[in-house]
């Protein structure tokens, strides 16, 4: 009885770690070091996995897969040009018009023209618009957007048929229809990396433009839009490389016809979509040859993506100095 | 008398001055009231879409809503009626072996590049890549888990579609996970350290009680994300019109809400057609509630 009825409740509030303590710490250690290193094994697995299936056609194809066009399983003949070419084609028209909205938006939202209720209504609706999956943009894609653009196209190319971009007329699924899903798809993207490039313009650096006497849009013209503007070019890359690789609205809307074609009314074909529609029942060659094409897809996208990192990476370190 | 000469001299100065007030219709104000009105068309036009999208959601997806649809198989070609039940349930499955999957793996990798060692060649590498992979085409990760699963397992199933998810939830979580600890105040991990507290205890019992709204909120998004996926289930999970039968039914095609809304969608059949609708309604309502329980979780602040 003469012992310290708190001596359990000391030693184990006060106590230094027990054995068990540091064990549990290193156990710890070591298995957040392997989550951490799952990320790594993932993306190697990926590669070798990607490279080692598209292997066998590689040898038996070469490098003319890369620029030849014919698609025929019978002849055995695979080349992705007609691909390459409606992925970047379809992607820089998106780019051209997302873009140009999404960094409208990032300026509406960041530069004071709204009450901050009203903003966040902006706000939501961007995030909803990124919230949408691509197949129900897919789907009203085909039942609102096609017949809705279809009048305007067909008078494009009526009267102004001589021109290059609307040399085709539009009888359903298309170029046109495809980049403006797409268009707004990649909207979110930029308008949301825009944003963070807008505020991270040191406030002092408008407050001195309005010093100086500018109006509101000469400020943000020749100011704000300078000042992040390697913020926007990010925003830009990483929506183009988001474009890229955009699979299920484009396989519902481009058409999938393996031709080249400048007209934006000409069905055409892009990577994501050759694999999205070919695939399922592809025999065992023409997998080969989409495990080619799939590789190549992954080059594209892992380039653009790498460099636009690298260029937000550059833009942080311009304000915030790490 | 003094005061009528200075309002004189007042004047003359006044008239002498520049004109320093902006008028609204001169050229540089007009200017910027009509760039004002431009960005606001901009705007404007750039939410039709999402209005034009819900509605036609309510529209033509709300008439066919009742327990029967949302139960019922898949109707075949000519078929009238049916529903998109197991394309709900096959939807809820492979999220949810997605979520099992990516979400300990996120966070336990989130711990370590914002509390173990940020600062390492691991540490660096792996955000490195997981910011790369945010902007990985999901339908290469369905390509890759057909190569390295459904290859070997000779069967399209509901696990290969899962770890499709996965791969392209992974990134997300570990990126808002490791955002959301690294806002754990300093002070309340220091605290714990002066206690005696090796780094397992302040991260059990500081970092990630204080942190968990949000590592919940980027969770939620990768699953609200995923959800929404088609392309990865394309050929890994393929499509069925039956439910889920049991344990082993998770080694057999399965069907998800996106897949059936793709295959629906280019039916030339009105009724098909109608599901397709319904089906894309019921998807965008589960997407939604969870990227509202993400936002009310998120605007938690300690």
């Amino acid at each position: 009885m003469a012992s310290n009825p708190f001596a359990h409740v000391v030693t184990k509030v006060c106590g230094p770690p027990s054995a068990a303590d540091y064990g549990a710490d290193k156990l710890l250690r070591a298995v957040v070091w392997g989550a951490a290193a799952v990320i790594l094994l993932l993306v190697t697995y990926i590669v070798f996995e990607l490279g080692r299936q598209a292997f066998p056609a590689m040898l038996s194809f070469g490098p003319e897969f890369l620029y030849s066009t014919t698609w025929d399983v019978q002849a055995k003949q695979f080349g992705i040009l007609p691909e390459i070419w409606g992925t970047l084609y379809s992607s820089l028209l998106a780019l051209l018009l997302g873009g140009v909205l999404g960094v409208a938006i990032a300026i509406f939202l960041t530069q004071d023209f709204l009450d901050h209720r009203v903003s966040n209504v902006f706000r939501t609706i961007v995030e909803m618009l990124a919230a949408i999956p691509s197949v129900v943009y897919g789907l009203w894609g085909i039942y609102v957007l096609i017949p809705l653009i279809r009048p305007g196209a067909n008078w494009l190319h009526d009267s102004l048929g001589w021109f290059p971009f609307f040399g085709t007329s539009l009888s359903g699924p298309g170029m046109a229809p495809a980049a403006l899903v797409l268009a707004v798809m990649i909207l979110p993207t930029v308008a949301a990396i825009s944003v963070d490039a807008f505020k991270r313009v040191p406030y002092k650096v408008k407050e001195a433009a309005y010093g100086m006497g500018t109006t509101r849009w000469e400020a943000i013209l020749k100011v704000m839009l300078p000042s992040a503007s390697s913020g926007i070019l990010a925003a830009l890359v990483l929506g183009f490389g988001r474009a890229l690789g955009e699979t299920m609205a484009l396989a519902m809307l481009i058409g999938n016809s393996n031709q080249i074609s400048l007209s934006l009314f000409a069905p055409a074909n892009t990577l994501a979509s050759l694999l999205a529609s070919s695939f399922p029942e592809a025999g065992p060659i023409e997998v080969q040859a989409l495990m080619y094409a799939a590789l190549a897809l992954l080059a594209i996208t892992l380039l653009v993506n790498v460099f636009g990192l690298w260029i937000m990476k550059a833009a942080t370190r311009k304000f915030e100095g790490r | 008398m003094t005061g009528t000469i200075s309002e004189a001299v007042l004047e003359q100065d006044l008239a002498s001055m520049p004109q320093l007030q902006g008028s609204m219709f001169e050229g540089r104000g007009l200017r910027s009231r009509l760039y004002t009105g431009i960005t606001w068309l901009l705007a404007i036009l750039a939410s039709l879409p999402l209005f034009s999208v819900l509605y036609m959601l309510i529209a033509k997806g709300g008439a066919r809503i009742n327990w029967e649809t949302l139960t019922a198989l898949p109707p075949s070609a000519f078929e009238f009626g049916g529903g998109i039940g197991p394309a709900i349930v096959g939807t809820a499955v492979m999220v949810g072996i997605g979520a099992a999957i990516s979400i300990p793996i996120g966070i336990l990798a989130a711990i370590y590049l914002a509390e173990i060692d940020p600062h390492t060649k691991l540490a660096q590498t792996a955000r490195f890549l997981a910011k790369v992979l945010t902007g990985f085409p999901s339908i290469l990760a369905g390509v890759f888990v057909y190569a390295a699963l459904v290859v070997a397992m000779k069967s399209y199933s509901a696990w290969a579609g899962g770890i499709a998810l996965a791969v392209l939830m992974l990134p997300t979580v570990i990126l808002t996970a490791e955002e959301a600890l690294k806002q754990v105040p300093q002070k309340m991990k220091d605290a714990a350290y002066g206690m005696g507290c090796t780094r397992a205890q302040v991260i059990g019992k500081v970092t990630l009680p204080t942190g968990i709204p949000g590592v919940m909120t980027g969770v939620l998004l990768a699953v609200a994300g995923a959800a929404g996926e088609s392309a990865p289930l394309l050929f890994t999970a393929l499509f069925s019109t039956y439910y889920i039968n049991g344990w082993e039914g998770l080694g057999e095609p399965t069907s998800s809400l996106s897949i059936l809304i793709y295959n629906f969608s280019g039916m030339p059949y009105d009724n098909q057609i109608e599901l397709a609708w319904t089906a894309s309604l019921v998807l965008v309502l589960i997407i939604l509630v969870f990227n509202i329980l993400a936002r009310v979780l998120g605007r938690q602040k300690y």
